[in-house]
């Protein structure tokens, strides 16, 4: 195994973790300030990836079907909110899993009916369909780009929440809400911005995912679960949990499916070791979210109180 | 209401009558129609209801009537709609059946109860091996033969070093072991995912670090479009040939289009065969349907002109079973694929081809033929069958 090698695989960790990343934030900021738990969102990344795919279907451009899907996307999340969420957020946990477990499955009706049920073409920007090399070894650049939106958006909501007004309304939301609402802030309004706000991200990280892995119906559920992985991880409520969860989440899992399946090679007959290898790389982040739950079962970076 | 009620009988005995003295032949359609999978088993409904729509609503010169299921990829909904189809519908015909789990739980199921079943796309081994029946006929191929011919093909060019990838489960290791079989240079690696896993980064950087010859993966479906995908972005294609089973077909063509150009992949059958058959075949289906045909279309097709053969042998009486087994036995009828017989296992016996994804003469994504490594093909199992 050379450092290059190593260097390439803590790559496409970064790059899944930035993905995860986009999706975590803000399903983390809805749970975390609203108590409400949304399994609906790997649904909203789905609509986000086949508004993006609709769009570049139809102009062939890559940032038109950006400057559509992910407006849409938010659109589309607000709806949903005021529509249907927002009967849910007084009921207990169970209620709001069943109701939002029903609308992906309505969502996925929904793309099968208009789209189909095989999967939607869409590509990368022809400017990033190129490779850049790096220490001997090939890398994607479309994958370099999906890590610099992610960072770009890591700083952006870090000044969101911590440098703006409706950052502190926010912050404020998720620890003491009731105090929030005393004091005359509209909190209905409130979580209606963040819900659209966690609906974007999602939207983005469907258009960014597009021309990676295939637009397809229930493409939202696996990435869910990765998702919830991420923010119990991190600290429920906490961008900065997701943002470090997801890293964590992200890299643990590449370079266990990397070098776990050669590692345990060294020590198991070659068939066992093919076909255990997998197994238990795809374990691996279960395992470090048990470990961390019994440890620390607020998250790694969970929410500063006080 | 005495009146309507006498009008309506007359009537309906009318109808009875009108549609001649035959009775029409009810057929079974089974195939997966929803759910990521659903575009193989539409193609395969398409293709056979093509066939049936072209004659008048008949096959073999006698009315059908098809009945549609949808088995949802479960099989235990397929072993359901099996005992509807026989015991409520009393079919004496089932075809379709899109995936090799569903095909293991009713083949057994309908061949007991003396149902002929013509399967249009799965063959896993058993069916092909112990399990085979005189009353189970797959039109399509038995499963391994799809990863057999491309084993051949990479002798062909030489490859020495490959690396095998397919997702982890039966029918992933069973394509891999397919492509062992025929092929006699080294596999340096296998490498497999997990089902549901729809990132291929890590084990792309694995493969691109270790330079093989040439790659071949098995990756149906969705997944193959992100696979496919995934080894372009990586630059991979164009530099180590990718070489595949049912990754690069027409259920995915439609979402990779250029990203595949150049990928290579095993099967019995492409749409630029030159064959007055499936010159017809290709033309009707693009009129109809507004697509290129895929494989499973050609494959339901072919189970549809079968059936027409052997009903019209046996003059529309399929109830005389061990004449309409001689009948579908003697598989008369000109297939899209050309040479086209049965072995002894119900598996046909054929050429099997290799594709190169490439742009037809209309410009589209499609594939072109570069030749058929296995000629008259029998799969490994058939020696464990014991028919004749």
């Amino acid at each position: 195994m050379s450092l290059s090698l190593f260097l390439i695989q803590a790559l496409n960790g970064l790059q899944l973790g930035i993905l995860l990343f986009l999706l975590a934030a803000g399903l983390t900021l809805v749970f975390g300030i609203m108590n409400f738990v949304n399994l609906a969102h790997g649904s909203l990344y789905m609509m986000g990836a086949y508004f993006a795919a609709a769009m570049f279907g139809a102009t062939g451009s890559f940032v038109l079907a950006g400057l559509v899907a992910v407006p849409a996307t938010m659109l589309l999340g607000v709806v949903v909110e005021r529509i249907a969420l927002i009967r849910l957020y007084r009921r207990d946990h169970l209620d709001q899993v069943l109701a939002t477990f029903g609308l992906i499955l309505f969502f996925n009706e929904l793309v099968r009916i208009i789209w189909g049920p095989a999967s939607v073409y869409m590509n990368t920007p022809a400017a990033l369909s190129d490779t850049v090399d790096l220490f001997g070894l090939r890398y994607p650049s479309y994958r370099f780009a999906i890590i610099g939106v992610g960072l770009a958006v890591g700083i952006g909501l870090y000044v969101l929440i911590h440098r703006t007004r409706i950052g502190m309304l926010i912050r404020a939301g998720a620890t003491h809400p009731e105090i929030v609402a005393a004091l005359g802030v509209n909190v209905r309004a409130l979580n209606t911005l963040v819900f659209g706000l966690g609906a974007g991200l999602a939207g983005l990280a469907g258009l960014m995912a597009g021309p990676i892995v295939s637009v397809q119906p229930g493409m939202g559920e696996p990435i869910l679960i990765l998702t919830l992985v991420v923010i119990v991880t991190g600290g429920i409520g906490s961008i900065r949990g997701a943002f470090y969860g997801a890293l964590i989440v992200g890299i643990v899992d590449t370079i266990g499916r990397a070098f776990l399946p050669t590692l345990l090679r060294e020590f198991l007959e070659r068939s066992l070791a093919q076909a255990a290898g997998p197994a238990i790389a795809s374990m691996l982040i279960y395992i470090l979210m048990a470990v961390v739950l019994a440890i620390r079962p607020q998250g790694l970076f969970p929410v500063r109180h006080g | 209401m005495k009146f309507v009620q006498g009008m309506m009988a007359a009537l309906a005995a009318l109808a009875v009558t009108t549609a001649g003295a035959q009775a029409p032949i009810k057929i079974g359609f089974m195939a997966e129609l929803s759910g990521p999978q659903g575009a193989l088993g539409q193609d395969q409904y398409d293709a056979f209801m093509l066939v049936v729509d072209q004659n008048g609503g008949k096959l073999g010169g006698v009315p059908v009537q098809v009945i549609k299921e949808d088995s949802q990829l479960k099989p235990e909904v397929a072993t359901q709609l099996v005992d509807k189809l026989i015991e409520k519908d009393k079919v004496p015909i089932i075809t379709g059946i899109t995936f090799s789990n569903v095909m293991m739980a009713v083949y057994k199921k309908i061949t007991d109860q003396e149902v002929f079943l013509i399967g249009s796309n799965a063959g896993p081994a058993p069916v092909a091996g112990a399990l085979c029946s005189p009353y189970g006929y797959i039109v399509s191929w038995q499963n391994d033969n799809q990863a057999e011919v491309v084993g051949e093909y990479a002798n062909q060019k030489g490859y020495k070093r490959v690396i095998g990838m397919a997702p982890n489960y039966q029918a992933g290791k069973d394509f891999i072991a397919g492509f062992k079989r025929n092929y006699k240079g080294e596999v340096i690696d296998e490498i497999y995912t997990p089902l549901n896993q729809p990132d291929f980064s890590a084990e792309l950087a694995q493969v691109a670090a270790k330079n093989p010859d040439a790659v071949y993966v098995f990756y149906p479906g969705g997944l193959g479009v992100n696979f496919v995908r995934q080894y372009k972005q990586a630059g991979l294609l164009g530099k180590v040939p990718l070489l595949s089973t049912s990754t690069t077909d027409g259920s995915t063509l439609p979402a990779q289009k250029e990203d595949a150009l150049g990928v290579i992949s095993g099967t019995f059958w492409g749409p630029d065969f030159n064959n007055p058959v499936n010159r017809k075949f290709v033309d009707d289906f693009e009129k109809k349907y507004n697509r290129i045909p895929s494989q499973y279309a050609a494959q339901s097709y072919d189970a549809a002109l079968l059936l027409d053969s052997a009903i019209a042998k046996v003059k529309g009486n399929v109830a005389d079973k061990k004449a309409f087994q001689a009948a579908l036995k003697a598989a008369d009828f000109k297939s899209v694929r050309g040479n086209f017989k049965f072995n002894n296992n119900g598996f046909p016996i054929q050429d099997m081809y290799v594709f190169e994804v490439a742009k037809d003469a209309k410009g589209r994504v499609s594939l072109k033929t570069l030749g058929a490594p296995l000629k008259d093909h029998k799969d490994a199992y058939h020696t464990q069958c014991k028919l004749s």
